[in-house]
């Protein structure tokens, strides 16, 4: 169990300030708690239909479904439960796919989507489906013109996230759904950055098939949720096979103690979601206003259609990993490319037109339900600290403060 | 990721940040990377008329292990010949500090800067040299500052 005395003891820099809530969360203690007693007391498989402990833990599973769609005004018919919004992701674009093949084989997406979106439809691609990946603004939305441009007569599914997991960039889901919806292709949206963020109402909302996640929002990890529409009737082949449930789409045993812990976590998002949202929007303006004083500081993404969580920011000539190892008292992600095991830099950051440099010079900071002004206060010192110290070590800030054009200089091609 | 604790001591108190002029006729600058790599390094040497060099100082835009590697050169050319210090592997580099594989990349930059500092001295001085006098140069000699030597930055696609 937690000790609040020794949490107290621990110096920040082995226990960092957590601004990384887009990369995962903690559990909410309460969620935590109603999750307990499913492991080792109602410890019952939902399948059994035969005795009281099945029946004790289908009880909490259904529960759990209809907390759920209490967040995302959905019918608990239409959910079905999975291992994560990348499994959503899976079964839903690959499920879709292929039930629909004698329709068409053209696929839509967007060029920031997550892998898990990404990598799926390239694996269709090996199955013989064609994919067009469009591109976006430098705002990193989509423009509604371009998407409706790209759907054929033999498109039969597109896939647009809601708020993207780097930037928290918002698109325009309505409008996106409504040209899919005249057009017969089925609409997609990963929603798993965007459940207890941002208002979702699926009565309203034309949306065929929505990923979502638990542990982006004080849940557990390992599970998640594919909303799957029933009116009107959306139809996915299944991608894992072995006793039919879910209605068929998914099968495999019910983790009750995850479902649970979904469920709660869910519930709670849509207790708090609006005063959540409101304390954490004061913060992330109170951190860009403290880091937008710095020289040479880039905001990514849209300004205006953004989560209230998400805050990316490049310093220029500053490389992100070095920017991270520098500020070791807060936890955050970065799009440089040292920090991913591709050396690549951020793609999404890329495909919103910003240069390599930006994209290695970038940080996402993402707040969340415990993030706190004096963190936030730290957090803006830290950072102003190191991108001193790291500029003044800079060959190429150096070069910008004489004057020197960087965009000039003949660098080493690859 | 985990670094050791030699590119963390590099990190926090690197060696030898700063810069010489340029235009010194005892000073060679060599300059390696790119922006778009997430990797530049400059380098520069001071070197004596006995061809030692005597100081060296380096800025770099890149990650902990690159600003490492950089700093670690700095130490090690010191004291030794223009010769000596082409000598110097990025193997040994990256043993020193303990990278890990997808790191070593930054020491191969941090040897190419010790060559591309060398080379623009040595050009230098060629080019000062009397005509039919002068260091044999191999291909790397008659590279300028902003010529760079092939940025390693490992796989991009």
């Amino acid at each position: 169990m937690p000790d609040t005395v020794l949490d107290k003891a621990i110096s920040r820099t082995a226990r960092p300030v957590y601004l990384d809530y887009a990369a995962t969360t903690p559990v909410d203690r309460r969620v935590a708690s109603r999750m307990i007693p499913y492991l080792t007391e109602i410890y019952g498989n939902p399948a059994s239909r035969s005795h009281a402990y099945g029946w004790a833990a289908e009880e909490a599973v259904e529960l759990a479904r209809e907390q759920v769609c209490a967040l995302i005004n959905a019918d608990p018919r239409e959910i079905v439960w999975t291992s994560g919004a990348t499994e959503s992701n899976n079964l839903a674009i690959k499920g879709a796919a292929h039930f629909n093949r004698g329709r068409g084989k053209h696929l839509v997406t967007v060029a920031t989507e997550h892998k898990a979106v990404l990598d799926s439809m390239r694996e269709l691609e090996r199955e013989g489906y064609e994919v067009t990946v469009l591109p976006v603004l430098p705002s990193g939305l989509l423009d509604l013109a371009v998407f409706d441009a790209a759907l054929r007569p033999d498109t039969v599914l597109a896939s647009v996230m809601f708020v993207n997991n780097e930037t928290g960039v918002v698109q325009d889901i309505a409008a996106l759904g409504a040209l899919c919806r005249a057009k017969g292709v089925v609409f997609h949206v990963d929603a798993a950055q965007a459940a207890g963020k941002v208002a979702i109402d699926l009565a309203q909302l034309p949306v065929d098939l929505m990923s979502l996640s638990a542990h982006k929002i004080y849940g557990p990890k390992g599970i998640g949720a594919l909303y799957v529409r029933r009116r009107p009737r959306v139809r996915i082949d299944a991608q894992m096979h072995g006793g039919g449930h879910e209605r068929g789409m998914r099968s495999g045993t019910l983790a009750t103690h995850q479902i649970v812990g979904m469920g709660s976590a869910f519930w709670l998002a849509r207790e708090n979601m609006a005063a959540d949202n409101a304390r954490i929007r004061a913060l992330r303006d109170r951190l860009w206003a403290g880091l937008s004083t710095l020289d040479a500081v880039v905001l990514n993404g849209d300004m205006e259609q953004r989560a209230p969580q998400y805050l990316n920011v490049s310093f220029n000539y500053v490389e992100g990993e070095s920017l991270l190892m520098g500020i070791r008292g807060v936890a955050v992600s970065s799009g440089s490319a040292c920090t991913s095991a591709s050396l690549e830099p951020s793609y999404v950051l890329r495909a919103m037109g910003r240069s390599d440099e930006l994209a290695h010079s970038s940080v996402r900071f993402s707040l969340g339900r415990f993030t706190t002004e004096s963190e936030v206060d730290f957090t803006i010192a830290q950072v102003t600290e190191v991108v001193a110290r790291l500029r003044a070590m800079s060959p190429l800030w150096d070069m910008v403060q004489a004057g020197v054009d960087l965009n000039a200089i003949q660098w080493s091609e690859h | 990721m985990a670094y050791s604790d030699k590119v963390i001591d590099h990190y926090d108190n690197p060696r030898n940040v700063g810069a010489f002029d340029a235009g010194d006729e005892n000073v060679g600058t060599g300059m390696v990377g790119a922006p778009a790599c997430g990797d530049v390094m400059r380098l520069q040497i001071r070197v004596n008329a006995q061809g030692v060099i005597e100081d060296a100082k380096f800025k770099t835009y890149g990650c902990g292990s690159a600003i490492a590697s950089s700093s670690l050169v700095t130490e090690w050319v010191r004291g030794r010949t223009l010769d000596e210090a082409l000598a110097i592997k990025n193997a040994q580099i990256a043993e020193e500090l303990a990278l890990p594989p997808v790191k070593i990349h930054c020491s191969i930059l941090a040897e190419d800067a010790i060559k591309a500092a060398v080379a623009d001295f040595r050009a230098r001085h060629a080019i000062q040299g009397a005509a039919g006098q002068g260091e044999v140069s191999d291909e790397a000699g008659a590279s300028r500052v902003t010529e760079q030597p092939v940025c390693d930055a490992g796989p991009r696609h």
